[in-house]
């Protein structure tokens, strides 16, 4: 049910930063994933720490989470993401101008993983790098996309979110452990016509919860301390409030922006972090649970990856249709947000 | 919007009720948020939110831990109507 007070900014919120998209217009022209076949179930779970199923469905909608094997790299997961959305575009590597991927679990702090798909797909004319914002990596790298498109600096751009959050997690902490997955998740970006595609942005950043969400010794830096191992934490009712807010906050200020009513968004595709976030901010929205991608049970929280992990299952159970208006909006570490809504070419 | 100088119980029961899933008449002034009404922490986190919108109020983070009881809540809300009377 709807509930339907007004939505309240909170004194202490940072003013949002929206825009309309200007210049060329660019759409998503192909979108591909990967996941592992690997599967944790909430039950092997419960044969490892002190949890249980009940508590993490309840507390998160999450039941399965896929997990790469010890050895495979986010490199892989990436390339195998970037190959499918290539392929669904009818994109040739050669024709590639850029390669961003968003990933906050790289294989080491350089090359950029970015480098790594280029040679290996084979795309000697795209500038490639990685962009770090946690779980709001992919929709910052598609605005960059969007960015460079319409400044006629690029046509064609490949963004890919990948993760193997796996490695990060301490399975002793099972306020944790139980949330991340692997996954990867990319879209081929292109030029559009005039009216397609992405209409409206809104970006921000907030540094002052930078410690709401971490991954190793914040204070001394993690190889500065020779972490041995960065584990992610989480100052889980903060999260929870902040990520609620932003959501509300992000698609007022897209449609806003765009000139479209939040009636009229179709399909909305959030960040899969916890569907007790997603249920509370669509609620507050208006927006019923059957306009919304999800499919964190699933996969759970894939930090970067999600967006697309969710938006290709929409696609490919025929839930975008040519015109209808999808919103993608993310949230994460830093603390970050981004959204955008997009009019599907 | 209705203004918190219009404290009404009983809507603070509806509201309680949708957001906890539970019957509204068992929300009372006794009854714990996670003894009886069966709220973890982001349900509370949750009717927080609800609650600073609908009686455009603010609750401190820090204060969240203070709300064992319906009735700490009601008395939160008394608080700040009385704080706005006077203003």
């Amino acid at each position: 049910m709807a509930i339907t007070t007004n939505y309240r900014t909170r004194s202490d919120a940072v003013p949002l930063r929206s825009f309309k998209a200007k210049g060329r217009p660019s759409a998503i022209a192909g979108v591909g994933v990967y996941a592992p076949d690997k599967i944790i179930t909430n039950f092997d779970l419960e044969k490892m720490m002190d949890t249980s199923d009940k508590w993490i469905t309840e507390r998160t909608g999450i039941r399965r989470r896929h997990i790469a094997e010890p050895g495979t790299t986010t490199f892989e997961l990436a390339t195998k993401a970037a190959r499918s959305a290539l392929d669904a575009a009818g994109v040739s590597p050669k024709d590639l101008d850029m390669i961003l991927v968003g990933t906050s679990s790289p294989d080491g702090p350089f090359p950029s993983v970015a480098c790594r798909i280029q040679n290996e797909l084979d795309a000697p004319g795209a500038v490639a790098w990685d962009t770090l914002a946690a779980c709001t990596s992919f929709v910052y790298a598609l605005s960059i996309a969007d960015s460079f498109i319409a400044t006629e600096r690029a046509d064609t751009v490949l963004v890919v979110g990948a993760e193997v959050l796996s490695r990060m997690l301490d399975y002793s902490d099972r306020g944790t452990a139980v949330i991340f997955g692997d996954g990867a998740g990319a879209a081929v970006v292109r030029s559009a016509p005039k009216g397609a595609g992405f209409l409206s942005w809104c970006l921000g950043s907030d540094g002052r919860g930078y410690a709401q969400v971490t991954a190793g010794n914040i204070e001394k830096g993690a190889y500065a301390a020779k972490d041995p191992a960065p584990f992610i934490d989480m100052v889980g009712p903060d999260v929870f409030k902040f990520a609620v807010d932003i959501f509300i906050r992000q698609a007022t200020e897209v449609c806003q922006a765009a000139g479209v009513g939040l009636d009229e968004i179709d399909l909305w595709v959030p960040h899969q972090a916890n569907f007790r976030i997603i249920d509370a901010a669509a609620r507050r929205i208006g927006l019923p649970i059957e306009r919304v991608a999800v499919n964190i049970d699933e996969f759970g929280n894939t930090s970067s990856a999600s967006i697309p992990l969710a938006l290709e299952e929409a696609i490919r159970k025929g839930r975008v249709k040519s015109g209808d208006h999808v919103l993608l909006a993310g949230f994460g570490s830093g603390l970050t947000w981004g959204a955008t809504l997009m009019k599907w070419a | 919007m209705p203004m918190a100088s219009q404290l009404n119980f009983k809507e603070l029961q509806d509201l309680a009720g949708e957001i906890l899933g539970v019957d509204p008449d068992q929300v009372q002034m006794d009854k714990s948020f996670q003894r009886d009404l069966a709220a973890d922490s982001l349900d509370l986190v949750e009717l927080i939110a609800a609650i600073e919108d609908k009686y455009d109020v603010e609750l401190p983070d820090s204060e969240l831990e203070n709300m064992k009881i319906i009735a700490d809540l009601w008395k939160f809300l008394e608080q700040k109507t009385a704080e706005r009377l006077e203003a």
